[in-house]
């Protein structure tokens, strides 16, 4: 059997990024090294691994401005064999249901029994793309998978919970989110980089899905960026060992109220 | 003229920095320590195709070009030069040779375990009494039947006992001078072929450095690299192209200590201020960045050439020397801006000072770059 595979990445910021605002308060994205999302990786790795194991095709697909085809790219140089980028000016600010909105368009054109996605976006973190898209099409989603089991018509996974682990039959096609430790992500070898400039990497705009901006006008809108407070210096407690313990103990307490 | 590199090259330089930081950054201070040859690196880097990078497919190579080599021996020396050495000698200094002056039968035989990088390689130039001048080879060789016998020894031999391949230069007739010399392709495990003293290096002390002994080696004559009296000419193109390696390896090794620098001045206070505000360290960041992009250039420049199949040897002369100088400049320098903390091996800087020195002296001293390059010059 074949298992055709559809991979939904975000290409985001790099995780030692430092994040900078713009004179007009929007994050600046000038001069930061960009990533593949770190969960979309592990989403990436296991779409590959099935594929080596059941054979079939992976598709990566992403939105997103012109740099995002390194991101794919990236995805076909571990193995990936085709990649679709939807990029259009108008989709300059969009929010989740937008990009919901937008993949389901695409995905629905694709053959798949799986569609795999990072459980969560490090840069605005709002894991929802992923589930609404399965919402979108109907299809069971199950999030934060620690392991894929691929079976004839459906998939046992793993997924975490609260304090354990919870095993779930579901049947294909469906839509796994990946958490960290369903695998350890390749990286893209030489020869792998030399062939994926081969591959297909088609690039779509909103005409070409038939779709309007008008209708994918975003519902959340941003109001304002802040940056987090700068950390404080630490506080040194003097004193010996016994009676410094006790004055810490008193200043979480009666000061940081966190005891 | 287009100073951009290529997107491959680009995501090359991505996946080797990448893997560099995950896989040697951890483990090179305890490695330098311990002086264990980063053979767990090594299968791992030989799976994502770095061992034959610049080998055609056909030998088990990837088909990549020199620019791609030097960017992955670059990336790996500047997080641990011991690997970025280990992939240059192998590379540069065994499977290079092989394939531009092996016969047909000795390619499809030796090549594609080292472009998998299933087997290492190593080469055997350097004796006692045969430096820079490679004429003071005492190594000997003589015909026997439909072979050869080799006995002698070579000293600072790169990857010595962790390779598998080897090839090595000995003297056939020492009348002739140069002329007399041969290069043959050893294995390991030839009766007779065993390895002596390990070196106690100052630095690049996991790479690993042997002296090879031969007592009475017999080696079949299919074994011939070249033929017999070419071995001084192999051994010089090899080391023409061998430089790049040493040159990136420097470039790599500069690179990493003015990263640490930079950020080390931008945190450190002292006075009240980060030492970055001082502008003896500014200056002094000025000079390190300004040195790397030259040197950078000159080692691209050389690769650029042994892609086009035109002369190499002066480009890569300038480039090994000029990128180890300043390997060993921005070195001494970071140290010095890190102050006390930089002697001591809690930081990096340190052993990446340690590690520069060599490459001023090996694959030729800076002083022989210099005969290599006035050379090239005054026969234009």
């Amino acid at each position: 059997m074949g298992v055709n595979i559809v991979v939904c990445i975000k290409q985001t910021f790099d995780t030692e990024a430092k994040i900078v605002l713009d004179n007009n308060g929007q994050i600046d994205p000038n001069g930061v090294n960009m990533i593949i999302n770190p969960y979309d990786e592990f989403a990436i790795e296991e779409g590959i691994r099935l594929k080596e194991k059941f054979g079939g095709e992976v598709t990566v697909v992403s939105l997103g401005g012109s740099r995002t085809q390194e991101a794919l790219r990236t995805a076909l140089a571990m193995g990936a064999d085709k990649a679709i980028l939807v990029s259009d000016a108008a989709l300059d600010r969009v929010d989740e249901w937008t990009v919901a909105e937008v993949l389901t368009k695409v995905v629905s054109g694709l053959a798949y029994d799986l569609i795999l996605a990072g459980r969560i976006a490090i840069d605005d973190g709002s894991s929802q793309v992923a589930v609404r898209l399965a919402e979108n099409l109907g299809i069971p989603s199950v999030s934060s998978v620690l392991k894929i089991e691929v079976n004839e018509g459906e998939a046992t996974v793993m997924r975490e919970i609260d304090g354990g682990t919870e095993l779930i039959a579901v049947n294909l096609p469906c839509l796994l989110t990946a958490q960290k430790g369903l695998n350890e992500p390749r990286y893209p070898s030489v020869a792998g980089i030399m062939k994926a400039k081969k591959k297909e990497l088609k690039s779509l705009t909103l005409q070409d899905l038939n779709m309007n901006a008008e209708d994918l006008v975003a519902k959340m809108q941003i109001a304002r960026y802040s940056l987090p407070t700068p950390r404080q210096g630490g506080r040194k407690v003097p004193g010996d060992a016994a009676a410094a313990a006790r004055e810490l103990a008193r200043l979480l307490r009666e000061e940081a109220k966190v005891l | 003229m287009i100073f951009d590199l290529t997107e491959d090259h680009l995501m090359m330089r991505k996946m080797v920095r990448d893997f560099a930081e995950k896989e040697c950054r951890a483990g090179a201070e305890e490695r330098d320590e311990t002086e264990e040859f980063p053979r767990e690196i090594w299968n791992k880097l030989a799976e994502l195709g770095l061992a034959g990078i610049s080998f055609p497919e056909e030998y088990g190579g990837v088909g990549a070009d020199y620019i791609a080599y030097a960017i992955a021996v670059e990336e790996l020396s500047r997080v641990d030069a011991s690997v970025g050495v280990t992939l240059s000698a192998h590379a540069s200094l065994c499977v290079n040779p092989i394939y531009k002056f092996g016969t047909e039968a000795q390619k499809t035989k030796f090549l594609p375990p080292l472009c998998t990088g299933e087997k290492i390689g190593a080469f055997g130039l350097t004796e006692p009494l045969a430096g820079s001048d490679a004429s003071g080879t005492r190594t000997t060789v003589v015909r026997d039947g439909d072979g050869y016998i080799i006995n002698g020894s070579k000293i600072f031999i790169t990857n010595a006992k962790e390779a598998d391949t080897y090839v090595i230069t000995a003297q056939m007739d020492r009348n002739k001078g140069n002329k007399g010399i041969s290069a043959f392709i050893l294995e390991k495990g030839m009766p007779g072929f065993t390895f002596g003293k390990k070196e106690k290096k100052m630095g690049i002390r996991s790479s690993a450095t042997y002296e090879l002994v031969f007592d009475n080696v017999r080696v079949p004559k299919e074994n011939l690299l070249g033929e017999e009296g070419q071995g001084f000419k192999i051994a010089m193109v090899t080391l023409d192209y061998g430089r790049i390696g040493i040159a990136a390896q420097a470039l790599g090794i500069a690179q990493g200590a003015y990263e640490a620098a930079l950020k080390y001045a931008k945190e450190r206070v002292q006075f009240g201020q980060p030492i970055a505000k001082f502008q003896i360290n500014q200056f002094k960041l000025a000079d390190m960045a300004t040195q790397i992009e030259a040197a950078r250039l000159l080692v691209y420049q050389a690769c650029y050439y042994a892609d086009q199949h035109r002369p190499v040897g002066k480009y890569s002369a300038m480039a090994k020397m000029f990128a180890s100088d300043i390997a060993m400049w921005v070195t001494t320098e970071a140290v010095q801006m890190f102050g006390g903390y930089g002697y001591t091996r809690e930081y990096p800087v340190e052993r990446m000072m340690r590690d520069a020195k060599i490459t001023q002296i090996y694959e030729g001293t800076n002083e022989i770059q210099r005969v290599v390059i006035s050379g090239n010059i005054l026969k234009e």
